[in-house]
């Protein structure tokens, strides 16, 4: 392998990256912006922030947002990590085919359709939309995500470990609990923090799911901005931006830092033969 | 080899429960089959095991050895036919609840508890006192010489030492049967010799009845008391490593143990204690030992292991069974040469000689004309 | 043997994905069939349990395809669906040209920084798409950063019109799937063997016929698991085109969103979902096919 870039790749990667974060850059930068006309850049402020804060209707939202994405996410990732194991140790069983079909077809399926199919679910048996339909909602979807992530774990996971373990004296679910569940405990964290994410992120089903008692941030994001750019909306954007990019980065750095102690580990240890 | 290597002349080992009637098999198979679908992994099966004996289950990958094994863990049932450990029918009884443990081939050391913590398991699980589970830990630990590295994790030692990690997990309850399913196919060669002579220390010191499961026919040969060599889910011979070797029953198991040069012939005469066999028309008949359900004018296999085929410049004068032909190949392997014959009518003999003298005054060289003898009892008439 | 552990474990995930992802879809199938009515819920006819079969057979006597031919006739909703169809192909083909490249940059570069970059691919991918979107309104509008920035610069004389056009609905398509492009193609360009580039360039290939006899060929399976990633989800995409495109640039997620929450037709709304699906059925398909023959190949 070279060990350098290559003029064209060296370009094509500036150019990919900068149209990648230029727009978020931009969006960062403005929302310190005093001016209430947010194009034109009048010095530094924080003040949006601060109404940001002082607006009740965006805490509101922000509230109900993170219940249901700790709630659904918590769901998704129950029923997910279960699909996953039904999936990959399941063996053979009545409907398998329909099974596996469900569990990848929300992942095409357009958002607009699912939002639809659902509220009309909730409106025949009678539900009352809120906060409770939208969990239920997303935790349909994400559960599919969700065990997408885990299942793949389970694929490259070595079987043997579990048969030693009921070898050694345990139950099946002790098995699971005592050797499968640590081991693809990374799977399924990310797969609760993906089902999170998608949870924040959702607009299109929480709109047809939630009721009028039930507005969650992207719902409101998506009606301020369709009336034109806003700082408080830069404000929140640069937020919302910020935790994520905390979130990533430290993660990233987290594993990559794990994954070279581990393998100098590996080395030294080769060494002892 | 001398001519006195009678057939059954090999010594009789101190340890043969399998000869004596009045013994008692750990294990016995009756009748076992099993099938996945319609493919048959295992064909009709009986086979006793012995206590404190050291088994190897040997034969070609898909030949069943690993289902055989699986099935004394608790991980596969028999299609038919039953199982009993210790005269108790196991078939119904699910591993977690066998005294039967597996070293598995993987190792499947568990990757997040430190090796201390993966021999506790197995104990963690059974009715032992917690008090007590350290100081079997501790003893287990010395056994395979690993109590420097009780708090590492698996990926913080070596493939030798996970081997023994392994191994210890495996011995800590204190099975009546351990299973070992490969346990050193993952060692570069050195390690691996090394390693068997620790397995059969280990396995005297304790007294444990093995289990191996293997295809590496030295390895079987270097530790088992008695090898099973499989094929097609059926057990082609059961029998001491020396007579597996020596007294192969088929043409099968002389040409999967070890190397061995095989002539096709017929029976031509039987006599009280010798037969001969044709095989070409422009070469002389050989000579050997009797064999078993064969009759006169059938096909038959002569085998003779390479050792046991010498190589000189002139005709012996008193062998049984000399043959005129000139060297093809030579391989040198240090220790030893193997000569590749190639005889009149086309066919070529490996001869395998120990290196006595050095290599610039070597007896032989390619193009050379020479002879190939062996003794009467050198080889062995198969079936065909 | 009944196993009830067994049992448990796939029951539970199978049951609340059948009544949760596919009994709606057969409520859509019938809401479809039905006509729309000023009641509450505002179609007919409503099933109503307690009249049990006779009620059913009533219900079944009143379906008709009338909001299928609704459909055909109003030509509205055949351009919006092409349409869609068009933008999502269009919009796939943009992204993958955009996308190739920086896969291939992050594929060739050292292997140190590798992490690194795909990190930063994955990074907007967790932010939210709403705000990713919302990003480009301030760029592209009459008085934004672009039209400032080119007005500076003396390219043009007057503000340009971005917003709202089908150009801003392909800027932002490109800019929200791009990651769902490059990282497929990453994937196979990463495992890409160096030697073989290295055997064509020593059995007479120049390096960049060696790139298209080689690498093009051979990173064909993350080319398109990108294309059905980033067109499938495209033709029923909504957020983008409401929020960049204009009144003329016509999707079918936008068209299904107010049919239902400003006409309150829900029976069109529904015969709408069932069309969409059964466009993208096709495109699932193969993209299933295609995924499973990838992970056999693998094994």
């Amino acid at each position: 392998m070279r060990n350098r870039f290559s003029w064209f790749n060296a370009t094509s990667l500036t150019l990919g990256f900068a149209f990648l974060y230029l727009p978020i850059l931009i969006l960062v930068v403005y929302s310190f912006n005093s001016s209430k006309l947010v194009t034109v850049w009048a010095g530094f402020s924080t003040k949006w922030y601060g109404e940001l804060f002082h607006d009740q209707a965006f805490m509101d939202a922000a509230i109900v947002t993170l219940k249901v994405g700790l709630a659904s996410s918590t769901l998704a990732t129950v029923l997910g990590t279960m699909a996953a194991y039904v999936l990959v140790r399941g063996g053979r069983f009545f409907g398998r085919t329909l099974f596996s079909g469900m569990i990848y077809a929300p992942l095409v399926v357009p958002d607009v359709i699912t939002g639809l199919s659902l509220l009309l679910l909730f409106i025949s048996i009678g539900l009352d939309r809120g906060i409770g339909t939208i969990v239920l909602a997303h935790a349909t979807f994400s559960m599919c995500y969700v065990s997408v992530v885990v299942s793949s774990r389970l694929v490259s996971f070595d079987r043997a470990l579990e048969e030693a373990a009921l070898d050694l004296g345990c139950t099946p679910w002790d098995a699971f609990k005592s050797v499968t569940l640590p081991i693809i405990a990374p799977a399924v964290i990310s797969g609760w923090l993906l089902a999170f994410t998608l949870s924040l992120d959702d607009l299109v089903i929480a709109s047809f799911a939630s009721g009028p008692s039930a507005t969650t941030l992207p719902m409101k994001i998506f009606s301020q901005v369709r009336l034109g750019v806003s700082p408080e909306i830069n404000a929140l954007s640069t937020i919302l931006i910020s935790i994520v990019t905390v979130g990533v980065v430290t993660t990233s750095v987290l594993t990559k830092q794990a994954a070279v102690r581990r393998k100098r580990q590996e080395q030294e240890a080769a060494k002892q033969d | 080899m001398s001519e006195d290597a009678e057939k059954g002349a090999v010594p009789t080992p101190a340890f043969a429960p399998w000869d004596d009637p009045q013994a008692k098999p750990l294990i016995r198979f009756q009748g076992v089959t099993k099938k996945f679908g319609e493919f048959v992994a295992i064909d009709d099966l009986s086979l006793d095991i012995y206590e404190r004996e050291f088994f190897a289950l040997l034969g070609p990958s898909g030949c069943g050895k690993t289902t055989l094994m699986r099935m004394l863990a608790g991980f596969e049932n028999p299609s038919m036919g039953g199982i009993t450990l210790a005269g108790r029918d196991i078939v119904p009884v699910p591993p977690n609840k066998r005294p039967v443990n597996m070293m598995f081939q993987s190792y499947a050391l568990f990757p997040h508890l430190s090796v201390a913590d993966n021999i506790a398991f197995g104990l963690k699980r059974s009715d032992m006192a917690k008090s007590e589970i350290a100081g079997r830990v501790d003893e287990m630990l010395g056994l395979v010489q690993l109590r420097k590295f009780a708090a590492r994790k698996p990926h913080q030692i070596s493939g030798g030492q996970r081997q023994r990690v392994a191994l210890a997990r495996a011995l800590a309850k204190a099975p009546k049967l351990l299973l070992l399913d490969e346990p050193l196919g993952a060692l570069d060669r050195k390690l691996r010799e090394e390693t068997q002579f620790e397995l059969m220390d280990i396995q005297e010191k304790l007294g444990t009845t093995f289990v191996i499961v293997t295809h590496d026919q030295e390895e079987a040969m270097t530790v088992a008391s008695r090898v099973a060599v499989m094929d097609n889910g059926r057990l082609v011979q059961v029998d001491t490593p020396e007579r597996i070797y020596e007294f192969p029953v088929s043409r099968y198991v002389a040409d999967f143990i070890g190397d061995v040069n095989l002539i096709e012939g017929r029976i031509e005469t039987l006599t009280k204690d010798c037969a001969t066999v044709v095989w070409a028309e422009t070469m002389p008949p050989i000579t050997a030992g009797l064999p078993q359900g064969i009759g006169a004018g059938e096909a038959c296999v002569f085998a003779i292991r390479p050792e046991k085929v010498t190589i000189s410049a002139e005709r012996p004068p008193d062998a049984v069974n000399a043959l005129p032909g000139k060297v093809l190949d030579i391989g040198y392997l240090g220790n030893m040469s193997t000569y590749h014959v190639e005889l009149a009518n086309g066919q070529v003999i490996k001869s395998q000689m120990t290196n006595q003298r050095r290599l610039a005054r070597r007896a032989f060289s390619w193009e050379d004309q020479v002879w190939v003898s062996f003794t009467a009892t050198g080889g062995l008439i198969l079936m065909a | 043997m009944f196993n009830f552990r067994r049992f448990f474990l796939i029951s539970v995930p199978y049951i609340w994905l059948l009544l949760l992802f596919l009994v709606p879809f057969g409520i859509v199938l019938k809401i479809s069939l039905s006509d729309s009515a000023l009641a509450i819920p505002p179609y007919s006819p409503t099933f109503d349990l307690s009249a049990g079969w006779a009620g059913f057979r009533e219900m079944w006597a009143a379906f008709d395809f009338e909001n299928f031919l609704w459909l055909v006739d109003d030509s509205l909703y055949i351009k919006a669906y092409l349409s869609s169809v068009w933008i999502a192909l269009v919009s796939m083909i943009l992204t993958l040209l955009v996308g190739y490249p920086i896969a291939y940059g992050m594929a060739k570069a050292p292997e140190e920084w590798r992490p690194t970059l795909m990190m930063l691919i994955i990074l907007p991918f967790w932010t939210s798409f709403l705000i990713r979107v919302y990003a480009w309104i301030g760029i592209l509008g009459s008085q934004g950063y672009l039209n400032q920035f080119l007005l500076w610069i003396g390219v043009i004389d007057e503000p340009l019109v971005l917003l709202n056009t089908s150009l801003a609905v392909y800027i932002g398509i490109v800019y929200t799937y791009l990651p769902f492009m490059v990282l497929p193609i990453y994937a196979t360009l990463e495992k890409l063997d160096g030697d073989l580039l290295e055997a064509a360039e020593d059995l007479g290939c120049s390096r960049i016929s060696a790139f298209w006899l080689i690498t093009v060929p051979l990173s064909r399976p993350g080319v398109i698991a990108g294309c059905f990633l980033v067109f499938i989800p495209v033709v029923g995409e909504f957020v983008i085109p409401s929020l960049l495109g204009g009144s003329r640039t016509l999707m079918i997620g936008k068209v299904l969103w107010d049919e239902f929450f400003a006409n309150r037709d829900w029976p069109l709304a529904s015969a709408v979902a069932v069309i969409l699906l059964l466009i993208l059925i096709i495109p699932i398909v193969l993209f299933q096919r295609q995924q499973q023959r990838a992970q056999e190949a693998g094994q």
